[in-house]
């Protein structure tokens, strides 16, 4: 909880190459875009985004962590923080997504053109 | 009446101040709360790419097709590496951000300064890197047409490369317009500036060289291939998940039906298709360089602020520690922003 105040100099710059890796093999992969995971679908979405995804996730998890220092914050502050904030997120954005997909299909089936 | 008189003895701990029930000051929990407001407002904006993405999933531009500049090198597309490159810079401005606030426990002033300096400057290349990057695509690179029904055409020749409208237009043809200046009005009238090319000398210069042709939004997955008609005999120009190409015929039909010329992106449309890709991008991206840059602002105070010694009169360093909180959530925004925007 109350910060040690012991230097934590190593652990900052551990991260921070954690967080470059992570960086550098997304920009990697999103030039390749290697077929076998771009063509891919699972759950509706093809495996290189869920890649993307998963390892923005991980980053913002290092990020509010260790930089944030969330991991020394009491477990009160931090799932005032955490939960609010990703149900939030998640009920949003199941909600748009769902929406937009259905907006799409109406425009796709629709007997006029809209877009040509 | 009673019941609201306090009195000395019930004047206790809980209600007094100086109270920490989530062992956080006063300062860091209001810096946790605005961020967390924050970071909705955020989630709200690219939920809302999320759905207009969706709702035109089969026409969305791609984004490694758009974001291709490096700085000095021209002509070269090279997808990504200067985002990437941005993202480095925010991520080790953060960096030094967390070794300031690791100084400040220590009462290092010196270091502090240093570090907080560091990070004003990547802060700086950042917003101008983003500066950079609003140049390019305001500019745009190729050029394409809009047609009627509201869709953007784009040129390529028979390998798939694509081609700018500076490398066709037949501008032997004279335009149809000239731009309206204050100078020319009757009144105080003048219009946003034309095109370089009208569309009759694109289309001419289309005719012209029999080895053009026409690429469409739509992208190429099994559903759409079934759908769309006029696609090229040849099938090497249509690969998985690219932008259709056209037959040659086709290509003519559909430049028949042209009205504008598109050059580069504003808030009404874009040479990179559908019209709210360039909206959100201007979006999201300014009022998150917006951010950074009000973080710089915020961290030059703070900076002086250690120079002066304040901080080291207050005996503590926990200010930095509270802008370090909004320095970080705008280097977390852009993770976000990275991905959603670039790579997905």
């Amino acid at each position: 909880m109350s910060h040690e105040h012991v230097s934590n100099t190593k652990r900052i710059w551990m991260v921070f190459g954690i967080l470059s890796v992570v960086t550098t093999v997304e920009v990697f992969l999103g030039i390749q875009k290697p077929a076998a995971l771009h063509m891919t679908n699972i759950l509706g979405m093809n495996l290189l985004n869920w890649i993307f995804i998963i390892l923005t996730i991980f980053k913002a998890y290092y990020i509010v962590w260790a930089f944030m220092h969330m991991e020394g914050e009491t477990t009160t502050l931090r799932r005032a923080v955490v939960w609010t904030v990703i149900f939030l997120i998640l009920y949003l954005v199941f909600i748009l997504l769902t929406e937009g997909n259905y907006i799409f299909q109406v425009f796709r089936d629709a007997t006029i053109k809209w877009n040509f | 009446m009673g019941s609201t008189v306090t009195t000395a003895n019930t004047v206790g701990k809980t209600w007094d101040g100086g109270n920490e029930p989530l062992g956080a000051s006063y300062g860091k929990l209001m810096m946790w709360f605005f961020i967390v407001s924050d970071a909705l407002t955020f989630s709200g904006f690219l939920a809302a790419y999320g759905f207009s993405r969706f709702k035109f999933i089969e026409t969305w531009p791609l984004a490694d097709e758009v974001f291709t500049h490096f700085p000095f090198a021209h002509g070269v597309a090279l997808p990504m590496y200067y985002v990437a490159l941005m993202t480095f810079i925010l991520i080790f401005s953060s960096v030094t951000m967390v070794l300031a606030v690791d100084a400040g426990h220590h009462m290092k002033q010196g270091k502090v300064a240093f570090y907080m300096f560091l990070t004003i400057i990547g802060g700086l290349i950042f917003v101008g890197s983003q500066a950079w990057e609003w140049k390019n695509f305001i500019h745009g690179e190729y050029g394409a047409v809009e047609t009627k029904g509201g869709s953007i055409l784009q040129f390529v020749d028979n390998t798939g490369k694509r081609v700018a409208l500076e490398e066709f237009a037949d501008t032997s043809i004279p335009k149809e317009r000239e731009q309206l200046t204050r100078g020319k009005g009757k009144w105080f009238m003048e219009e946003g500036s034309l095109p370089t090319y009208s569309v009759e000398q694109v289309q001419a210069g289309f005719k012209s060289h029999p080895n053009l042709l026409v690429r469409i939004e739509t992208l190429n997955t099994p559903e759409t291939l079934a759908r769309t008609k006029g696609l090229n005999e040849n099938p090497a120009l249509n690969s998985p998940k690219q932008k259709f190409v056209l037959s040659r015929a086709e290509s003519e039909r559909r430049l028949a039906d042209t009205k504008l010329v598109v050059e580069g992106a504003n808030l009404q449309r874009n040479e990179y298709g559908s019209k709210l890709f360039a909206d959100f991008f201007f979006f999201i991206t300014g009022f998150h360089g917006f951010h950074v840059f009000s973080g710089v602002m915020i961290n030059i105070i703070i900076f002086i602020n250690v120079l002066l010694g304040t901080y080291e009169k207050r005996r503590t360093y926990e200010m930095i520690e509270k802008v370090g909180l909004y320095w970080h959530f705008v280097d977390l925004v852009w993770v976000f922003v990275f991905t959603f925007f670039y790579l997905v």
